[in-house]
């Protein structure tokens, strides 16, 4: 059951997982490792596939952790509200002077959501999208989500106050959330 | 009434905290109007679930 290509199937997620959350492929190459060693060796055992994953995900979310803790230090936060600049101003620009959608830049329905997460492609897309935003901002979003810290945690952290964490969820939201609609949700833009 | 562009930022906090009250009526009452922020809250939605998914957590079933 659990056999090599699953390994390997698994540790391409991980390192996947990793490297948006690191930006630093050697360090999230160092970092699975560590965590499918210290998986594997242990006496543990598996009730399942599923099990496992979560399992050497679980390790190397800890992994994470401490190594953003560490950069952490050195993250320049006045950065942070420059970086969003663009995403703010893109924003503003979907709203009418009102404070509603403009008609063209309304969002849209996006069919049947599940069944984007069932294709390979769309996860490429889903990564593609992840790494176009700021460093930061991505950052604090992936903190968020990935890493399932609440926004208390995120602004001790970094250092940030709750409503300069919001301000930046809020932006990462709306940037990954116009980048799938436009190259993967677009009408027309995919075969079926 | 809520303008869109505050309903986005509520519907994001949505997504850390459980809203006051006040705000899910606010919030409800923009929604039943606007299809538009209804399909916000969707995609929002979409996206907790991706992340839970890319980090392994509910995977579909496949033991």
């Amino acid at each position: 059951m659990i056999d090599d290509s699953f390994i390997a199937e698994v540790r391409s997620d991980m390192l996947r997982f990793a490297q948006l959350q690191l930006r630093d492929a050697a360090l999230a190459e160092d970092a699975v490792q560590e965590a499918l060693l210290g998986a594997l060796s242990g006496e543990r055992s598996f009730s399942g596939r599923s099990a496992l994953k979560t399992w050497v995900f679980s390790i190397l979310r800890n992994k994470i952790v401490d190594l953003i803790r560490v950069q952490s230090r050195t993250t320049n936060v006045s950065a942070l509200g420059e970086e969003g600049a663009s995403l703010d101003q893109a924003f503003e620009e979907l709203f009418k002077t009102n404070a509603h959608w403009r008609p063209d830049t309304r969002p849209r329905g996006w069919g049947d959501p599940a069944e984007a997460l069932r294709e390979k492609g769309f996860w490429d897309v889903f990564e593609i999208c992840l790494n176009h935003l700021p460093e930061n901002t991505a950052r604090v979003f992936m903190m968020r989500e990935f890493l399932e810290f609440d926004t208390t945690e995120v602004c001790q952290t970094l250092d940030i106050s709750v409503g300069n964490c919001n301000v930046i969820l809020h932006r990462a939201r709306n940037g990954l959330r116009r980048c799938l609609e436009s190259s993967w949700f677009a009408p027309g833009e995919k075969p079926c | 009434m809520l303008t869109c562009k505050e309903a986005t930022r509520m519907m994001s906090e949505a997504q850390d905290r459980k809203l006051g009250a006040g705000e899910r009526l606010k919030l409800e009452m923009h929604l039943s109007l606007c299809r538009g922020c209804r399909n916000f809250r969707q995609q929002m939605d979409f996206l907790r679930a991706a992340c839970r998914r890319l980090v392994g957590r509910d995977e579909p079933g496949q033991d």
